[in-house]
């Protein structure tokens, strides 16, 4: 079917920004929903009327993005804000995180989704500190793709010299981690050079415009899809009614690989091995899921198959282990010490847990351990998690599903950590 | 087989993810319930949560929380689909607040402020610990900054500066009691993603979304019908236009707009190319102030 504004089969793109206070983010984004024409008259009126009465220069598009009132008051970005835009070929769901340094977290929690991570440094200042962070922020989350944008190119004179000085400073910097892919592209956010069309004032530049670049980089579940099955069950269903009295079937969603009936897989963590015997959908009964699919899933033999097992391929599982290594960010006020028992919530499944060891605290920019007592709020380190039942992990190198938790206060239930799980 | 292995189209991807939301909170809490106005949004949530556990039934009731003011297409509408999908449907009645003394009518007869008494009190009663709401991040800036898994305290209050991190698909459900969860499934959708969804499943929704003749006056630069909740004052005059509501809320304060739309198909059409917010065109209660909704949320509003 032909629907206008966007096509039928047109993909979705996740991506996180970060940059420091004043590198134009937010300007940013909205020149990307400006021109993109996914801003509305009113929006735009209500931004001019506040940019007038604040006595802005120009209109402010920063506060599209800046929805509290305190960020209006105190004109930065205090949480994550989640921003749409699309164009006929592809749909956007931006993070737009603060770039403070005490928001670490906020920029983890953008990133943990993120296909791409855009991350903006203002041309006159080059790369710093933050900008490193970023960086390593998205190795450490395994987000695929990294765009550099360099900034406010209008205030060096649009220079070629200036922009290739930046981009070889941050090439240094990201041989050292384990960037996939990095893409680096100069703009000028305000005036909209090369954010949604390609700019006349750098004609140096042979590259492809921001929105051009987004709307064709690979989405990365092409690669989860080549990985074993992983399925972890959320919930049974046993409809028990007339029509289906033996009815029972596992709900979740395919987190990697593909699945398909006649399958052979394992039930973890039993170990037990059976076949599919069919993919139920509401719409129709499938013989193959794929990666990100929601559905339900019938196997051949009757298990005892609930809550926070994981349905995998048979020939390669994860690993099944009460103990495990991994890099932890440290989200709440009150400290991490060694020894403090949490809750950790891996794919469907939460169980009681003991961080037993601190082994450092990672210092994201330099990317170096240094010896720690405690992680403090931002913080990251690696740990070794014993959890009081076994889980079946991946590295979060090879699955950022199957390799991640979240670490939960057991007295408060807040969300205190987040982590992945080391190779 | 590449070619099909890649399949998801954006569609996809958001019914995925508003499914695997849903099992979340029927597998973690006790008492779940899914608030239904059966405007557009609710409709496709309903459909959503139909998906999300079928053969088996919904296993949670609609709260429908009830201003008083409503479209008598959509009552029915309403009515038809609780029918059908044979779920309990709990109704909680604003004017019983306002008979109660527990909220005063305000001059002019706007009551959707009024439903945040309703909900929390329907909330109470029903001891429910998760609530879905239909709410849509690219609705509203306040909206933006929301979770799915949205922490309400024993006063149903939204704390948006101290908000719970949200990673992965991994939500934090967890509480104490006397506090609940708000749900927000559709947070990714946009109102466009809507409309597209309603067409490429053929979801039926009330007939007032689509293009109707109706006796309208102008106020405040909206299109209000002519209600028993909505009077014109004497200097106001009253036409018959062809209209459609983009939303469906409180009929003494939602506005409809000129439009030939009949289609869901005409809908997205003009969607697509309207450039005016649907709260913006359509909400008398989100033209307060730049932060009428945050306030609102703090209070426990969806």
């Amino acid at each position: 079917m032909a629907v206008p504004g966007l096509r039928a089969h047109a993909t979705l793109l996740r991506f996180a920004t970060a940059g420091s206070v004043d590198d134009g983010k937010s300007t940013l984004i909205g020149r990307l929903l400006f021109d993109s024409k996914s801003v509305f008259q009113d929006q735009l009126e209500s931004v001019e009327r506040t940019s007038a009465d604040r006595g802005d220069d120009y209109t402010n598009l920063a506060l599209l993005t800046d929805g509290l009132r305190a960020e209006r008051e105190q004109g930065i970005t205090i949480d994550v804000a989640y921003r749409y835009f699309s164009t006929p070929v592809r749909s956007f769901i931006v993070a737009d995180t603060p770039g403070h340094v005490q928001y670490t977290r906020n920029m983890v929690t953008g990133a943990s989704t993120a296909d791409l991570a855009l991350v903006l440094v203002d041309a006159r200042k080059g790369v710093v500190e933050q900008t490193r962070r970023h960086a390593s922020l998205s190795a450490l989350l395994r987000v695929p793709h990294l765009v550099l944008a360099v900034n406010k190119m209008d205030l060096v004179d649009y220079s070629q010299a200036a922009y290739d000085e930046i981009v070889a400073d941050f090439r240094a910097f990201a041989a050292e981690l384990d960037l996939p892919d990095v893409t680096a592209i100069p703009i000028a956010a305000l005036q909209g050079d090369n954010v949604v069309h390609r700019s006349e004032a750098m004609p140096w530049y042979d590259g492809l415009a921001l929105l051009e670049h987004l709307e064709q980089v690979h989405v990365s579940r092409e690669d989860a899809q080549q990985r074993p099955a992983r399925f972890p069950v959320q919930y049974v269903i046993r409809p028990m009614s007339t029509e289906r009295p033996d009815y029972r079937g596992y709900a979740g969603t395919l987190s990697s690989g593909t699945l398909s009936v006649g399958d052979e897989v394992v039930v973890l963590p039993s170990g037990r091995r059976t076949t599919i015997e069919a993919i139920d959908t509401f719409d129709a009964s499938l013989p193959q899921a794929v990666t990100g699919q929601a559905v339900t899933v019938r196997l051949a033999e009757e298990l005892d198959v609930s809550r926070g097992d994981m349905i995998v391929a048979a020939d390669a599982g994860p690993t099944v282990t009460s103990s495990f290594d991994a890099t932890v960010c440290w989200m709440a006020d009150t400290p991490l010490r060694p020894g403090q028992r949490v809750l950790v919530k891996h794919t469907t499944r939460t169980v009681k847990a003991q961080v037993s060891t601190l082994h450092d605290r990672l210092d994201v920019t330099q990317l170096q351990g240094e010896p720690a007592d405690t992680l403090r709020l931002n913080d990251i380190g690696r740990v070794t998690v014993r959890t009081a039942s076994p889980l079946a992990v991946d590295a979060y190198a090879d699955d950022r599903t199957t390799g991640a938790f979240i670490v939960l206060d057991e007295a408060t239930g807040t969300t205190v950590g987040a982590g992945m799980v080391a190779s | 087989m590449t070619e099909m292995l890649t399949g998801l189209s954006q569609l996809d991807v958001l019914e995925a993810e508003s499914i695997h939301v849903m099992r979340e909170v029927a597998a973690e809490f006790e008492r779940p319930a899914l608030l239904f106005s059966g405007g557009k949004d609710s409709i496709v949530m309903l459909r959503l949560a139909e998906k999300a556990f079928w053969p088996a039934r919904i296993p949670f009731p609609l709260v429908h929380v009830d201003t008083g003011h409503n479209f008598d297409e959509v009552l029915a509408f309403r009515d038809k689909r609780v029918a059908e999908l044979n779920a309990r449907l709990v109704v909680a009645k604003v004017q019983d607040d306002i008979d109660a003394g527990r909220v005063v009518e305000i001059p002019g007869g706007l009551r959707n402020p009024l439903q945040t008494t309703t909900l929390l009190r329907a909330i109470e009663e029903g001891r429910y610990d998760a609530v879905f709401g239909g709410a849509r991040r690219d609705e509203e800036k306040a909206r933006a900054k929301e979770r799915f898994f949205s922490f309400r305290d024993s006063f149903g209050q939204w704390d948006p500066k101290n908000q719970r991190p949200e990673l992965w698909n991994l939500y934090n459900g967890r509480h104490n009691k006397g506090e609940h969860i708000r749900v927000f499934p559709l947070s990714n959708w946009t109102e466009l993603d809507i409309w597209r969804y309603i067409a490429r499943e053929g979801i039926e929704v009330p007939s007032i979304y689509f293009a109707h003749e109706r006796e309208v006056f102008a106020r405040d630069g909206m299109l209000l019908g002519v209600t028993p909740y909505s009077m014109p004052k004497p200097n106001e005059t009253v036409e018959t236009r062809v209209v459609r509501y983009r939303t469906v809320g409180d009929a003494s304060c939602t506005g409809a707009v000129e439009s030939p739309a009949k289609t869901p198909d005409e809908v997205i059409e003009e969607v697509a190319s309207t450039r005016i917010t649907e709260r913006g065109a359509t909400r008398a209660d989100d033209r307060t102030s730049e932060a009428a909704m945050e306030d609102r949320k703090k209070e426990g509003y969806f």
